[in-house]
């Protein structure tokens, strides 16, 4: 896996020693449908191209317009993608959060910020920059309608002054973020421009934060996790499509729609090598994925928490009846109306053993954009290779924000696509039975309906079927049957992702995390190290179920930190199912579920506190 | 088989295909004797038998209930998914997906379609997706032992004597206004028109829905059921008389013109509907409406033909799949070339 991590670079020399260069993070406060998406993506842009390692978390209510939503940007020599906690420069937009927002960051940091909110009377620690954002807006855009949208451009030229982003890459970016519509990116060039004078002008730069230029982004791509795991879905050759509308899920399916249209139309006939389908509920949409999974199609449908519960039975249904199918569950926050636009990791134990009776699936769980791409291809060879449900197990942070990364690997293995037996094999074979298991791999052969031989057609069921894949009730039949899915599972881990792991000299303390948990775990590696000369192995988990590697680092260490973005310690208690009787109480937990993005200082504290209290 | 017997063997009867009807026939079935299942699973027989398909073309779907069972009990040969309570439209809405070439066979209870199930059938009627639904309707819940289902009639009274004081679903009526393009009503003893109307549904084009009653001996064939095999009898109003041509026969018609509605289904064959007194134009959706909640009204059960309509695009082609399944499309065609992800990774950069 590519890493972000990239060489620190010399601050130029001409900046003074207590400038804070390339490290700093941004904090865009509006409200929600105010237009500042643009403003901020295009910010996040200029700095990418000026070569900066830098990543962006929108955090936005579950609303269309009205309520308050906060991006942030990182800027990072080092190359730390993770959210972090404190804000070193504000833009204070929003009236209702503005003096709250104040209140919170830390002494020494800058706030822009309208000028009419008199900010400035809050604390007299930090550095303000207050800019009259109306009188601004009028010159530039005399269409009184579009002044909301376009005032944010302005704060991006005052920012850019301020901080030293490159106009010429603000431009490049604007250009970039309305391709065709000329139009929009002229106004919206004027805004900035206007922002970026006016602050030459009036804004004495009075804070230490400076971006200068590096060479750190060169041939990286930006893009969310939904559009990275659409286009793995896409060159894993899926076939059939199925959702139901849920944040944060929705824009898989919507970006897998437009590059679907795109490049999968057949030249010749120029109809769909596909089948893309709202579906009216989570229950129907897993249920095509069944009969089309059944009927020998690559199918996928992607949602989240509540539809993942909703599909519950139909899941346990896949896994008895041994039918393919991958389903995408973009996590969130915990069930109705609340934080469902919050990200969590909040699935893991229900989605393990979703349904009734002896059900287990296995999940894999991407740590970035790249993964999802990957996973998402590796999953529908899974899927049809065990002739089993697969979840690809992303979340709000992952799926929803955007995120750089090195340009996707095009795939190099061919499409797996498991026991199938065609009309050809059967003649050859003259008889099959579905639910035997030749191989001693848990995995019986298939046939697809419509395979033109008379010994092809085989009725599925649940639970009461014999190997020949006849009604049974017999005991020993069940059991039989049981007995080999359980064997399906340990073959599942031989084939899954195996974990990532980083070996620390001393194997005294371990911390085993997974999904987007990795990139805090990562920078909180380097804190322990620099700030508390602690050395720790790392495991990164990237798949259920556990590949024996999981349990041999366990077995090396004496205390392993396992990291989950929930409250219930879920992942912790899916390892303590899997290991040695001795090693269970090896296990601890870091458990992080206010529904923001995990942070590096939180991981190093939890640890620092308990290997303290030992 | 080499026979040493003096007389020739009788020759065997086969369909066009070759086949003997003994290829249509499934397990034995399971079902109580009697139940009116069983009779809907023979008339499927035969007519796959008489329309000469090929069993391994056919998929046949269902759900949970007696009824969802049967699909074990015909076309042996043919692949089956019995899936869970109420979601054979999701099955069969993906299997048609990933293979348009199969002829999707859907089978489900009342209990199955008109309570668990309403959501996805009311769906699956608005797509009108290449699928023959059947609901082997007895007004109860068969196999959790009789509970009233949402199509027993108001009034009607149960074994135990519970009364039933609920409108019922009207299936027919709901597919029609939600636009299914052949439905139907018959009943499992009608051995006539419930062929005829399956062979019609068989070479129909769309969602054709077959509501047919069928009684459950066991929970709801006494005095005070309205789904029981002598009330049904007594106050069946068949709309038309009901005959079907396949295309590949040679047509003669022995129906008078002027008394016959023709209505030519999509590979040629025809559905004749004799007049029986009024005039009745089975592509008049208003026209069938009003004939269904009038029978509701004098409380009869009228059986046939209600409504065609052989020009809506199916949903198949509204979403302008290719004409072979998808399921087995080569990589070729489904992965795009290694040029196509550096466009796209050119795009993002
Ligand atoms: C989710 C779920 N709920 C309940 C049941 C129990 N159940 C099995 S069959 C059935 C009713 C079947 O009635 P119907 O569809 O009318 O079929 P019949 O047996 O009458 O042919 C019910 C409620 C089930 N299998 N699954
Ligand atoms: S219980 Fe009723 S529906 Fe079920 S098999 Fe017996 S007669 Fe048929
Ligand atoms: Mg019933």
């Amino acid at each position: 896996m590519a890493t972000t991590h990239v060489a620190a670079q010399e601050a130029e020399a001409s900046v003074e020693p207590q400038q804070v260069v390339n490290d700093l993070s941004i904090q865009v406060a509006t409200v929600n449908g105010s237009g500042s998406q643009t403003a901020n993506m295009v910010l996040l842009r200029a700095i990418f191209q000026m070569g900066i390692p830098v990543s962006g978390k929108n955090l936005f209510p579950s609303n269309i317009a009205g309520l308050p939503t906060w991006f942030t940007i990182r800027a990072s020599k080092q190359g730390y993608i993770a959210r972090r906690k404190e804000v070193d420069f504000l833009v204070a937009m929003n009236p209702e959060t503005a003096d709250e927002d104040v209140r919170d960051i830390r002494p020494g940091s800058a706030v822009v910020y309208d000028e009419r909110l008199n900010l400035n009377r809050l604390r007299k620690d930090l550095v303000f920059y207050p800019v009259p954002f109306d009188q601004l807006v009028a010159p530039v855009c005399p269409d009184a309608k579009l002044r909301k949208l376009v005032r944010n451009m302005i704060y991006d030229g005052v920012v850019a002054k301020l901080l030293g982003v490159e106009m010429e890459e603000i431009h490049k970016a604007l250009q970039k973020q309305f391709r065709k519509k000329a139009k929009a990116a002229e106004l919206n060039w004027n805004a900035a421009k206007a922002g970026y004078e006016f602050a030459e002008k009036k804004l004495p730069k009075a804070d230490r934060f400076y971006l200068t230029r590096m060479d750190a982004t060169r041939g990286k791509i930006i893009i969310d996790g939904n559009a990275a795991a659409a286009l793995g879905a896409m060159f894993a050759g899926v076939t059939v499509v199925t959702w139901y509308p849920i944040t944060p899920s929705s824009s898989l399916c919507e970006t897998l729609i437009e590059y679907m249209k795109r490049y999968r139309i057949d030249p010749e006939t120029k109809k769909a090598t596909f089948a893309i389908v709202q579906a009216e509920d989570e229950l129907a949409a897993i249920g095509m994925v069944l009969g089309a999974g059944w009927a020998g199609a690559r199918a996928m449908t992607s949602t989240s928490g509540p539809g993942i519960s909703l599909m519950s039975e139909f899941v346990g249904l896949g896994y008895y009846a041994e039918i393919p199918g991958v389903i995408f569950d973009i996590q969130r926050v915990g069930p109705s109306t609340g934080l469902p636009t919050r990200t969590s990791q909040g699935d893991v134990l229900s989605t393990a053993f979703l349904s009734h009776g002896d059900t287990r699936h296995p999940m894999l769980f991407p740590a970035s954009v790249e993964e999802c791409f990957s996973m998402a291809i590796a999953a529908f060879d899974l899927a049809e290779e065990l002739q089993t449900p697969v979840f690809v197990m992303s979340d709000l942070d992952l799926g929803m924000n955007n995120w750089m990364a090195d340009p996707f690997a095009y795939p190099e293995k061919p499409i797996a696509r498991g026991k199938v037996l065609s009309k050809e094999d059967l003649e050859r074979l003259g008889a099959f039975e579905r639910y035997r298991d030749v191989d001693g791999d848990g995995v019986g052969y298939r046939t697809l309906p419509g395979t033109d031989h008379p010994a092809a057609g085989y009725f599925t069921r649940g639970s009461g079927h014999n190997a020949k894949a006849i009604y049974s009730e017999r005991p020993h039949d069940y059991t039989d049957n049981m007995d080999r899915l359980a064997r399906k599972f340990e073959t599942a881990r031989l084939r899954v992702p195996a974990p990532d792991i980083r070996e620390a000299a001393g194997r005294e303390v371990g911390i085993i995390a997974y999904g987007t948990s990795h990139w805090a775990v990562v920078e909180a590696l380097d804190q322990l190290r620099q700030e508390h000369e602690l050395d720790i192995s790392y495991c990164r988990l990237r798949a259920f179920p556990f590949n024996e590697v999981v349990r041999d680092f366990v077995r090396r260490h004496r205390r392993v930190y396992v990291v989950d973005q929930n409250r219930d310690a879920q992942m912790c208690q899916l390892l303590r199912l899997d290991m040695d009787a001795q090693d269970v109480k090896k296990l601890r937990s870091i458990l992080h579920y206010n529904g923001l993005p995990l942070d590096a200082r939180s991981v190093t504290d939890s640890i620092v506190a308990q290997e303290e209290e030992r | 088989m080499a026979s040493t017997a003096t007389s020739p063997a009788p020759p065997r009867k086969v369909n066009r295909i070759g086949l003997e009807i003994h290829a249509y026939k499934g397990n034995r079935s399971t079902l109580c004797a009697g139940c009116g299942h069983n009779a809907i699973s023979e008339r499927i027989i035969e007519a796959f038998y008489e329309l000469g398909i090929e069993p391994y073309r056919v998929a046949k779907l269902s759900g949970i209930g007696c009824s969802s069972k049967s699909p074990a009990y015909f076309l042996g040969t043919s692949c089956g998914f019995n899936a869970v309570h109420g979601r054979m439209p999701s099955i069969a809405t993906g299997t048609m997906l990933a293979n348009r070439t199969l002829l999707a066979l859907g089978v489900s209870g009342d209990g199955d379609t008109a309570s668990i199930g309403i959501g996805q059938f009311v769906h699956l009627m608005r797509r009108n997706l290449p699928v023959i639904y059947i609901i082997e309707d007895n007004g109860v819940y068969g196999l959790t032992k009789g509970q009233f289902s949402a199509t027993a009639d108001i009034g009607s009274k149960l074994k135990t004597g519970v009364v039933n004081d609920l409108p019922p679903i009207d299936t027919c009526a709901l597919a029609i206004q939600l636009g299914a393009t052949y439905v139907a009503r018959s009943f499992s003893g009608d051995k006539r028109q419930l062929l005829a109307l399956l062979e019609g549904a068989i070479a129909h084009h769309g969602t054709s829905m077959l509501d047919v009653i069928s009684p459950c001996v066991t929970f709801n064939d006494h005095e005070g059921s309205t789904k029981s095999y002598s009330y049904v009898k007594d106050h069946d109003e068949p709309l038309a008389d009901i005959s079907f041509v396949p295309f590949f026969q040679d047509i003669t018609v022995d129906y008078a013109p002027g008394t016959a509605t023709e209505i030519t289904l999509h590979d040629g064959s025809r559905v004749i509907l004799k007049k029986l007194g009024e005039d009745y134009d089975p592509t008049n959706k208003v026209e069938a409406l009003r004939v269904l909640t009038q029978a509701h009204d004098k409380g009869e059960v009228v059986t046939g033909l209600f409504y065609v309509d052989t020009k809506r695009e199916s949903f198949l082609d509204l979403l302008n799949v290719v004409d072979e399944p998808l399921a087995t499309l080569p990589e070729s065609r489904v992965r795009p070339p290694k040029t196509a992800l550096d466009e796209i990774m050119e795009d993002l950069k």
